[in-house]
């Protein structure tokens, strides 16, 4: 129970941190839920981010299951609160001002100049999970994959995900 | 510009707004905003293409997910505060179940070898997702080499000398913003 202040402050923080996309707060969520709090383990929060891929909605529901984890239910309301109250009045605020400040050179500015950074925050973002993620040449091999067949069509990346599992199987379904 | 102009309030019952968020946060499989603006623009014609697509730049200049952000800026647009509480709810409401149950589930069977063979696969797909991710937002807005000198800094910062992410969006953040600052002739678009 006394984990719900934790909790709280831990996804408050990171939402704040998703600039670009949920991938971009990945690295802290690791430090945070993984090193100082010790919740799940690096495993268990790759495992929850890919199969939360497979949920409908936002893409970062796995916050859910690590605040269930780390708290019962209440945690998992908290987690919830936290990771997207703050965002959620944020836009709310700034989104109203910022249609009105379309004249205003440095909004333009802002955009281009934060582009570069989310970008670089989701690959890293990305490069820390690989970590946990890719280890051989079947694993490199269905990342390559899904990310050329993503360029290539049009196709549902849900569906993709789901395929893996199945090559998952199929691959590592005898050995382990 | 006027304030108004712009803006042509439709009315739209909050509760129509929830129920229509709800649904998209129940059926959005594979990312969200195809799904809103299919349901958004396209079926209940609540929104402009333009409108759209402005909503979904802010979304994406803003922190927070493109799914919620989107979320409080229509809510907000069609219903005021109240459509911008229920459409954000409606929106994570049903994933947040799905996602507590696979918690429930994987606590309890996550070990067993063919769950561990499958997640296997799934965790190396949705790395590519992720890269698939960068390189369409990158397509679109690293215009010069400075750009991509900045997502290199970026990445160097926080997987190699491990600085937080707050202290590496505040440092290149800023550093990036006075670059393409207003009056700097630019190549872009």
């Amino acid at each position: 129970m006394s984990e719900i202040p934790a909790i709280l402050r831990v996804f408050g923080y990171l939402s704040l941190l998703t600039v670009g996309g949920g991938m971009a707060a990945f690295p802290e969520m690791k430090t945070l839920t993984v090193e100082t709090h010790k919740w799940l383990s690096f495993d268990q929060l790759v495992h929850l981010y890919s199969v939360g891929q497979l949920a409908p909605g936002p893409n970062m529901m796995l916050i859910v299951p690590i605040g269930d984890w780390a708290g019962g239910w209440l945690g998992a309301v908290a987690a919830l609160v936290a990771f997207f109250g703050p965002t959620a009045i944020l836009t709310y605020v700034v989104g109203r001002w910022w249609q009105k400040l379309e004249d205003w050179p440095w909004r333009r500015s802002i955009q281009r100049g934060l582009a570069p950074v989310s970008i670089g925050l989701l690959l890293a973002g990305c490069f820390s999970m690989a970590k946990g993620a890719i280890f051989g040449l079947e694993t490199a091999a269905i990342a390559a994959g899904v990310l050329l067949i993503l360029l290539q069509a049009k196709v549902n990346p849900a569906l993709l995900v789901l395929s893996a599992a199945v090559i998952g199987v199929l691959t590592f379904g005898g050995s382990s | 510009m006027s304030n108004d102009v712009a803006k042509p309030v439709r009315s739209v019952s909050a509760a129509t707004v929830f129920r229509e968020f709800l649904t998209i946060g129940a059926t959005s499989f594979g990312g969200a905003v195809p799904y809103l603006r299919q349901s958004l623009v396209v079926r209940r014609g609540w929104l402009e293409e333009t409108e759209f697509v402005e909503l979904l730049s802010i979304s994406q200049s803003l922190p927070g997910l493109n799914a919620t952000n989107m979320a409080i800026l229509v809510g907000q647009r069609l219903a005021g505060r109240l459509g911008a509480a229920l459409a954000i709810i409606g929106m994570c409401l049903p994933g947040a179940l799905i996602m507590l149950l696979v918690g429930i589930v994987y606590r309890a069977h996550g070990d067993h070898a063919i769950t561990t063979a499958a997640l296997k696969g799934v965790s190396a797909a949705a790395v590519g997702l992720i890269l698939a991710t960068v390189v369409q937002l990158g397509k679109k807005s690293l215009v010069e080499y400075a750009d991509y000198a900045f997502v290199a800094v970026t990445v160097l910062m926080v997987n190699t000398f491990h600085q937080s992410v707050l202290t590496t969006l505040v440092a290149v953040g800023l550093f990036s913003i006075l670059w393409h600052r207003p009056g700097k002739t630019s190549k872009a678009e």
